[in-house]
């Protein structure tokens, strides 16, 4: 378990392009943590870094967070949804932190490669305290219900990755 | 508390709670990054809002609602408060009756902005009360207390966000009811309400004395939060910052300040006064820390280097320690671009290769400065596009002055590029002029909004509509051409040529629906056709 169940706070960024599904990802994640009854903060981007470009979107949670972006060499996770990013972000992470990249799970079984994102979550999730019904429930709450069998699915076939 | 009683939203969303829960007559703006969702939230949640063209006018709407005792919310970011600083300036001597809560989402770091000033500086040239939250929390918390501020002192009150607040998603509960609105009504008051310069002076005298009356509130009751630390570091901050100095140095003392202007200087004298060491973190301009230098007290500034870009509690934990050496660029990630199958890529290849000289404007479109294209050569503010490029043909000698375009796109020459336009037909260069206007339908680079020239209101139902081509037509423009730049790109080429070959000035409108919204705008139309 590399989240810290001290109450320290735990950091996720989630990384990838526009269009990849980032800001669903960390929605997913502060929605957990927050109905957890955890303090949450979650940070991210709008605008001019949607068409197509980088996307980062920061996740904290604990009893208490202050600030709402995590310092680089910091995170305790990183998920990235992009191959080719995993350099770019991999400095984000603390000594013995986190990453969750594509090879994590197998992507080939995926039924939609739009579920990408949810998937990586479901590899980041063996490494949370939260239950997988919390999970299953954060997913129903923020994706629209015509995707949620796909992304159950693409969930629990991540939460069975093998990541770190 | 129970956890039923939490919500969890972004800055934009609170004040956008906090406006409905205090009967908020009307919320208008013009969509801005990082401010759009302001408007848009109030809208879902059964708010009256509306885009106007252009923050200016939205900013004159609010006054007219606030002058008939009634509240408004008028929301817009950091560069458009430059456009709606006319009106903002002088109601500031006129007063209000209702609530007049005006956002400015600042943008350091520049995120999806052109410049990264710093609208505290507008709060002390206007002379108005200025509110600074750090979460949504306080985003909450604070647009009810501008609210309350405005009526109470009948000022213009500002609530100044930034990107990380209005885009952060943090818990907020709803503690206190905001007291409800007065019935509006008109009463005359024309000694307060006409600027004439016999009823301004004492009207700058009167505000003067509001913002004393303000400063001493501040200073006995303001929103400013003392946080207990060791003796020796005492740490001034506000805004954004102050959640990376909590998470920077947990062990210092604090004052954190929610009222920026006028700034408690009594709280902050006691406690610069009881700390032997006192630094100011701020993200953005010195505003504070000159401020309190100015005012004799002793408080250390941060590096120059800090002035730039956001702060995080990395950065802080550098501040702190004094460390002014250069820092780790961040990681370069992939830029954005013009998406795959957008009209504009066929506008700007086809603007390279006549060789134009491409005066640009601001939107997604602006994305064409980019590579591949690299297809735009100046670019700076909404509607600069029009002038700058009038002025490089009055300069340029003919053969330059012969390829000048203005590039600008729909919601951009609503809010800026018709005056632009009239200065076109008024005074024509020589060679004429081609004005492009890029019509895909909606404001795309801000997520979709509608605006005049789509005919559809923020609720997507039917309502007046700018039409370019009538406009400019009715504005004695002879060469006006409507085409879609993707149905035959070689006819989109010739039009172009033989628009900047002519001497004359055109208006050339490249039409054809964003592709993001093309979907969307289909069913509206299909909906507002019915009959109800």
């Amino acid at each position: 378990m590399n989240s810290h169940p001290d109450g320290k706070v735990t950091s996720v960024v989630v990384a990838g392009l526009g269009g990849q599904g980032v800001l669903t990802a960390s929605e997913i994640v502060a929605v957990v943590a927050f109905r957890a009854g955890l303090d949450v903060k979650k940070s991210e981007i709008h605008g001019m870094s949607q068409r197509g470009g980088s996307v980062t979107s920061d996740v904290r949670f604990g009893p208490r967070v202050f600030s709402p972006m995590t310092p680089a060499g910091e995170a305790d996770f990183v998920v990235a949804l992009a191959a080719d990013q995993a350099d770019g972000v991999r400095g984000l992470l603390r000594a013995g932190g986190c990453l969750i990249t594509p090879s994590a799970i197998d992507e080939k079984a995926l039924r939609s490669k739009k579920s990408l994102n949810v998937a990586l979550l479901g590899a980041l999730s063996a490494r949370l305290a939260f239950s997988e019904q919390a999970w299953l429930d954060a997913i129903r709450a923020v994706l629209p219900p015509k995707f949620h069998a796909v992304g159950l699915e693409a969930f629990l076939a991540g939460r069975k990755g093998n990541a770190c | 508390m129970r956890l039923s009683d939490r919500l969890l939203l972004s800055g934009d969303e609170a004040v956008a709670h906090a406006a409905r829960d205090a009967g908020f007559a009307l919320a208008t703006g013009y969509p801005g990054t990082p401010a759009t969702e302001i408007v848009e939230s109030f809208h879902e949640l059964g708010g009256k809002a509306q885009w106007s063209p252009n923050e200016k006018v939205a900013l004159e709407v609010g006054i007219g609602v606030a002058f008939a005792g009634a509240r408004a919310l008028v929301a817009m970011k950091h560069v458009g408060v430059n456009v709606a600083a006319d009106p903002l300036f002088t109601v500031a001597y006129a007063g209000v009756k209702g609530a007049l809560v005006v956002v400015s989402a600042d943008d350091p770091g520049m995120a999806s902005s052109q410049n990264e000033q710093d609208n505290r500086r507008y709060a002390v040239a206007a002379g108005a009360p200025m509110l600074e939250p750090s979460d949504s929390q306080e985003a909450y918390d604070y647009a009810l207390l501008a609210a309350e501020i405005s009526e109470r002192w009948g000022v213009p009150a500002l609530l100044r966000m930034t990107t990380r607040v209005c885009h952060s998603k943090t818990v907020v509960v709803k503690n206190g009811a905001a007291p409800p609105p007065r019935a509006p009504g008109f009463e005359r008051d024309l000694q307060s309400r006409v600027m004439i310069p016999a009823h301004a002076r004492p009207a700058h005298r009167k505000l003067r004395r509001k913002l004393a009356e303000i400063e001493a509130w501040n200073v006995a009751a303001g929103p400013n939060l003392r946080v207990a630390g060791a003796d020796g570091l005492g740490i001034v901050t506000s805004g954004i910052a102050f959640q990376h100095v909590r998470e920077a140095a947990p062990e210092a003392a604090v004052l954190k300040l929610g009222m920026t202007h006028p700034l408690p200087m009594a709280a902050i004298r006691e406690f610069a006064a009881a700390h032997g060491r006192t630094i100011v973190v701020e993200e953005g301009d010195p505003y504070l820390a000159d401020a309190l230098r100015a005012a004799g007290i002793r408080v250390e500034a941060r590096p120059e280097t800090y002035r730039f870009g956001e702060l995080n509690a990395g950065r802080v934990r550098r501040l702190l320690a004094g460390d002014a050496t250069e820092e780790p660029a961040p990681a370069k990630g992939t830029p954005p671009q013009l998406c795959p199958g957008c009209p504009y890529r066929t506008v700007f290849t086809t603007l390279r290769a006549l060789d134009c000289i491409v005066a640009g404007d601001i939107g997604c479109y602006t994305l064409g400065a980019l590579p591949p294209f690299e297809g735009m050569d100046s670019q700076l503010c909404m509607g600069a596009s029009v002038g700058v490029g009038l002025g490089l043909r009055h300069a340029l000698p003919p053969e330059q002055a012969r390829r000048v375009v203005s590039v600008i796109g729909d919601s951009t020459f609503v809010h800026s590029g018709i005056t632009g336009l009239v200065e076109m037909i008024y005074n024509p260069p020589p060679t004429g002029h081609v004005l492009l206007i890029l019509d895909n339908g909606t404001t795309a680079m801000t997520g979709l909004q509608e605006h005049p020239g789509t005919g559809r209101s923020i609720d997507h139902r039917a309502t007046g509509k700018v039409v370019f081509e009538d406009l400019a037509r009715t504005l004695g423009v002879t060469n006006v051409h409507v085409i879609d730049p993707t149905a035959d790109a070689g006819a989109f080429r010739d039009l172009l040529a033989g628009c900047l070959a002519s001497n004359a000035a055109s208006v050339v409108i490249a039409r054809r629906n964003c592709l993001l919204a093309a979907g969307a705008i289909k069913a509206y139309e299909q909906c507002n056709e019915q009959p109800s």
